[in-house]
């Protein structure tokens, strides 16, 4: 897991675990710390104007950023357990990630999410987990996405 | 069916092809999907009481409660009656403005419709919302050994080191989802693996130290990693009485809440580690040692989130986890002894206490204790103060608190008992 090739600085390969597979590509954004799922989109809860600007104060990666629609790239969620059942509806109110990319192994809060948002709501987030550091090195806030089934993802 | 990795009961693949309803089959995919993402190889029955995370209907979260629509629908309820966190209002006992209270109304507008949904699933009765449902008072309280879906930490650490019952830190709804398949996947702190310690952590300190820094500095530095704890034998004595368990009880808390721990072992106290020893610590295990200056240490990198650090403080919470009833009654003696002491009647900090709903009956019931907490000032309260704090009105007040868990989650600011008593006395910092 975690291994990369490719054109160095420009666009790297990594492959991690499938833990809710698809073809998807989109925008990246970056947390080098736990996202704190309940912390982030508690906001965005009330707010409901269509985007999930995160509120967690305390990630200085994310703060006042818009998740909605990105692909969410981090170590693991922390915080509340009730951090499943929120990203589930957060996600059925159209803010939710596109797909989400763990360097480490997914966490019970975000596992849940997902599971609950596919099985539930229909709705799959793309995830991908295991990744390692290196990804969560390379990978920048604004860059292409490319995820494919078999838990390869293209960053460029 | 689709393919699954883990294995699978004739049953189960029955109800994963939908031969028993729908909605059932959505429930074990559920739990089944969950499991996978961890590695579990195979479910196991849950044969302990069901106690869940989610008590509150926050606005926004209108897909649960279809979710919970779908399950009522479908005739689905837990296999035994169930338990849930706190009430997050409760204006006869907790002041609130009108503000507050305008935001409170809307951030939980759906909070009648959810408890009616809580009780058509299983819920045990109306009294029974509290993150402390192991409380003699309460009754829900699993046995040793005993396999359980349990998603409050608190709760979780609780079980698994105390009692040595056997529960993941599981996820909100997962764990209901669980509860009424009636199993739950086999990994982690459900298995006897998943329980060895990876760290031995050295009470060296030269008094018993505050619960909730101790479990602080521990969460903080083993994560969510199993710790073996010894030196603690030295204060607490060997095995378990009232005290202990609220001593454990509030380490826990604040080892779950500043890391990730679902389990702790204490040497010559809790059930596994008297039963085993330091064979539970695995091979290459980890050192933390805690020192008084450790101690200090910890308490010092605690930030204080006021805006202004001289506000005087409007408000103290204690009692998060809830209060045991002995707990009550040792707040109560003390604040009146600190009171008595500096010539006053009642407290000048407006001074809530936190219980489980049958915890604080029992104690009402002794008319001279209630008195004596009243006459003082005091409040006596069911709901979870972290649930107060999730209120951006109310977070703007310089709040404080003897719990770990509500000040790492929320603006509280953290102080030791005693200076909470010096505080709500005098009033100022």
């Amino acid at each position: 897991m975690g291994i990369y090739k490719g054109v160095w600085n420009l666009t790297r390969t990594f492959k991690g675990r499938v833990v809710l597979g698809g073809n998807v590509s989109g925008e990246s954004i970056v947390t080098h710390q736990g996202l704190n799922i309940l912390a982030s989109y508690l906001k965005s809860l009330n707010d409901r104007n269509g985007k999930a600007i995160c509120s967690d104060q305390n990630n200085k990666d994310l703060y006042n950023k818009d998740l909605a629609g990105k692909i969410i790239c981090l170590p693991q969620t922390i915080g509340s357990t009730t951090g499943g059942m929120i990203l589930q509806s957060v996600t059925e109110l159209g803010i939710g990630p596109k797909a989400m990319l763990f360097s480490k192994h997914i966490d019970s809060l975000a596992a849940a999410g997902i599971i609950l948002c596919y099985v539930w709501n229909n709705k799959k987030i793309v995830t991908i987990d295991q990744l390692g550091d290196e990804f969560l090195e390379f990978v920048k806030d604004g860059q292409h996405i490319e995820i494919s089934e078999d838990g390869t993802v293209i960053v460029s | 069916m689709k393919q699954y990795k883990m294995e699978l009961t004739d049953e189960e693949k029955e109800i994963l092809e939908g031969k028993h309803g729908e909605v059932m089959r959505k429930v074990l995919e559920s739990v089944v999907l969950y499991g996978e993402a961890f590695e579990a190889r195979r479910l196991l029955p849950i044969d302990g009481p069901v106690h869940l995370v989610t008590s509150f209907a926050l606005t926004g979260i209108e897909s649960v409660f279809d979710m919970m629509d779908e399950l009522i629908n479908a005739g689905l309820k837990t296999k035994e009656p169930f338990t849930v966190d706190p009430r997050p209002i409760d204006y006869d006992n907790v002041e609130c403005t009108e503000a507050q209270k305008k935001i409170f109304n809307a951030m939980y507008e759906n909070q009648e419709r959810y408890e009616i949904q809580l009780k058509k699933l299983g819920l045990k009765d109306d009294s029974a919302f509290t993150c402390t449902c192991y409380m003699p008072e309460v009754g829900n309280i699993p046995k040793k050994g005993q396999i359980l879906s349990w998603a409050e930490s608190s709760a979780v650490v609780y079980a698994n080191s105390i009692i040595g019952a056997r529960t993941n830190r599981m996820s909100a709804l997962i764990e209901l989802l669980c509860g009424i398949i009636g199993k739950v996947p086999e990994f982690g702190l459900v298995t006897d693996k998943g329980r060895r310690a990876t760290w031995l952590v050295e009470v060296k300190t030269s008094t018993l130290p505050n619960a909730q820094v101790l479990g602080s500095a521990i969460g903080m530095k083993v994560m969510e990693d199993v710790p073996y704890i010894v030196g603690l034998d030295r204060f607490l004595g060997k095995g378990i009485n009232s005290t202990t368990l609220d001593y454990l009880k509030d380490m826990g808390a604040a080892s779950a809440s500043n890391g990730a721990v679902g389990l702790y072992h204490v040497e010559n106290i809790t059930p596994e580690a008297v039963e085993q020893g330091r064979s539970l610590l695995v091979e290459n295990y980890r050192i933390y040692t805690i020192d008084d200056n450790e101690i200090k240490r910890v308490i010092d990198s605690y930030p204080i989130l006021w805006k202004d650090l001289d506000a005087k403080p409007t408000m103290c919470f204690i009692g998060c986890p809830h209060l045991s009833l002995g707990q009550i009654y040792g707040w109560v003696e003390k604040i009146s002894d600190r009171l008595s002491k500096a010539g006053k009647d009642k407290v000048s900090i407006n001074t809530v206490l936190c219980a489980a709903p049958d915890v604080i009956s029992k104690f009402k019931l002794d008319n001279e204790a209630y008195k004596k907490l009243v006459d003082m000032g005091l409040h006596l309260t069911y709901i979870c103060p972290l649930m107060y704090m999730s209120n951006p009105e109310c977070a703007k007040q310089p709040i404080i608190t003897n719990s770990n868990k509500l000040r790492t989650y929320s603006t509280a600011r953290f102080f030791l008992d005693d200076d909470i008593l010096d505080i709500i006395v005098n009033g100022n910092i």
